[in-house]
């Protein structure tokens, strides 16, 4: 069986709904069926035929080719098997996501791995705002699971994210890890200000001094073993976070956002 | 069966099944593991009293351990799932937790899931940290030395403890000098512990006592002062008699160390006062697990 091909046709200006094109969704049926399936496009409906190429038969290895920033909701609520996108996709990039992969070659817009709850999210270009946020209202943001963005994340990266992992090889925006809950958010470039605003808990990782809110208290500095543990976890990715030389386990703690519960930490490497 | 002049008897050890798990700490080094490992396993060499069997299985290198530090593995036996559960939080709280620079980490992942550091994480007081990694959950616990670093369950499974032989000879130094070779050898077989001190038990018991009270007493017919008093198994020329017992993850691991260790007793062999081996049973009835001697070491 080969995967499951998506090659885009045209660029359309209203943007599309992918989210009934997601391995869970599509497994057993066969490919005039799938073509039928007719996808939200602004205010009209437009079928899957019409706007992508189909080829191969895999529905639990999907591929889309010559994607675009008006793909919304790709890999929403994934449940197992494997999205590759080749191109950039809109917002809302694996919203709700159980389990599986989903790997982007492009960037990503506002709002991806929102709420995911678990898996493998990764994204080689850049993410936009509001990375592995809650949906507006909501309080819970991301809630387990992977992501590995290899740019730059936009601003509020990490808003109300509950568990899991982000990992972020370039810069992250202001705001990051804002009112986080729980989980790890690991950042190697720069990040904005405003860091960790109101979060109650969870982990800020960090490889530069970062402009701290005066809500943050240094705790000193300190070997942690839990670092190497989970570094050893990141050994099987794509990633400079998987490279024996990003290892460290002294950093230096800050504790906060004390205007919150203050219970979350910023650990800067030294 | 005669093994370089040592007799074989014919007879069986008898074993029960038990609940054990495993856990591994680890420490700045290999000193303040062993150090933690073996606070952690002290005062438990049987159940009757002490309410579970521990003991260490093995040292790990840096590269065998979850946080890459040196480590040691020790398994714990107990009756019962809920004694087992009891006994591996008293003692990873009060022997793990308190250990400089200590980690503790689960050694088995399958089986039913036990607490390890899941109620230890409340000495944090509000501060401790909880971070879920590779699907493994841990709690880091702020302490005065650092961080302790433990991992929320290990696993527990079904096992066998109380394998057993004896060890027939004609002086005390002979006797301890042949288990002390058969413990070196049964020390590298994993899965196992001899949970008894330096591995050797000198006290065999039998069921029952003339006090009403003891459900258990000295195993007189194996005691050699007592040859000419009691109905005896000994030869009369035997001086001293002296237990191993196994405790193992499952029968055939208790098997390989039986087998290790009994020949280890017979390469000394007659020559150096070795005269029996023989093994402890209730008949066959108590037990379902049974170690035949000649069978092991055909």
């Amino acid at each position: 069986m080969s995967a499951l091909t998506f090659k885009m046709k045209r660029r359309l200006d209203q943007r599309v709904d992918m989210s009934p094109l997601v391995c869970n969704k599509l497994a057993g049926m066969i490919p005039t069926e799938i073509a039928a399936i007719e996808l939200q496009n602004g205010k009209s409906k437009i079928r899957v035929d019409e706007l992508f190429r189909i080829n191969g038969d895999d529905t639990q290895n999907i591929v889309i080719e010559g994607s675009f920033s008006k793909l919304d909701f790709i890999g929403k609520q994934l449940e197992g098997g494997s999205i590759t996108v080749m191109g950039d996709v809109g917002a809302y990039l694996g919203l709700e996501m159980k389990s599986g992969s989903i790997k982007v070659d492009g960037n990503a817009g506002i709002y991806a791995a929102c709420e995911m709850k678990n898996g493998y999210l990764e994204i080689k270009g850049n993410a936009g705002d509001l990375l592995a946020a809650a949906l507006p209202g909501n309080k819970q943001g991301m809630r387990g699971g992977t992501v590995l963005v290899k740019g730059n994340a936009g601003e509020r990266a990490g808003d109300h994210m509950r568990r899991g992992t982000l990992l972020i090889e370039g810069n992250a925006g202001d705001y990051c890890g804002s009112r986080m809950v729980a989980g790890t958010i690991a950042v190697m470039g720069t990040t904005g200000r405003y860091l960790g605003y109101a979060m109650r808990r969870g982990t800020l990782l960090l490889w530069n001094q970062p402009q701290l809110s005066a809500t943050f208290n240094d705790c000193g500095s300190h070997t942690l073993a839990f670092l190497p543990i989970l570094f050893a976890s990141f050994k099987n990715l794509n990633s400079k976070f998987a490279k024996e030389s990003a290892r460290f386990n002294r950093v230096q703690r800050y504790g906060g956002d004390m205007a919150e519960t203050g219970r979350g930490e910023v650990l800067v490497k030294i | 069966m005669i093994i370089n002049g040592v007799t074989i008897d014919e007879t069986f050890a008898e074993a029960f099944g038990m609940k054990a798990t495993r856990a591994i700490i680890t420490a700045q080094n290999e000193k303040w593991a062993m150090i933690s490992a073996q606070a952690m396993t002290g005062f438990a060499t049987s159940v009757i009293a002490c309410g579970c069997e521990a003991g260490i299985e093995k040292v790990l290198e840096p590269s065998e351990t979850p946080d890459g530090r040196p480590g040691v593995s020790v398994l714990i036996f107990a009756m019962g799932g809920k004694s087992l559960a009891k006994q591996l939080e008293t003692r990873a709280g009060q022997c793990v937790l308190t250990s400089p620079t200590s980690a503790l980490f689960a050694g088995i992942d399958e089986g039913v899931q036990i607490p390890l550091g899941k109620n230890l994480r409340y000495f944090g007081d509000g501060f401790q940290i909880a971070k879920k990694i590779a699907g493994k959950r841990y709690w880091r616990i702020p302490v005065m030395d650092g961080e302790f670093l433990t991992e929320e369950t290990t696993g527990r499974v079904e096992a066998v403890g109380g394998g057993n032989f004896l060890v027939l000879a004609k002086s005390q130094p002979q006797a301890l000098a042949a288990c002390e070779a058969a413990i070196e050898e049964m020390r590298k077989i994993p899965n196992v512990i001899m949970p008894f001190p330096g591995g050797v038990v000198r006290s065999g018991s039998k069921v029952g006592s003339k006090y009403p009270a003891l459900g258990a007493s000295s195993n007189d017919a194996f005691c050699p002062t007592l040859k000419g008093m009691t109905k005896t198994e000994l030869p009369a020329d035997c001086e001293s008699v002296m237990e191993i017992v196994i405790d193992g993850l499952t029968k055939e691991d208790i098997d390989k160390a039986m087998r290790v260790g009994i020949q280890a007793v017979c390469d000394l062999g007659a020559e150096n006062g070795i005269q029996r081996i023989s093994a402890g049973n209730y008949g066959g009835k108590l037990g379902p697990f049974h170690f035949h001697l000649r069978e092991i070491m055909a």
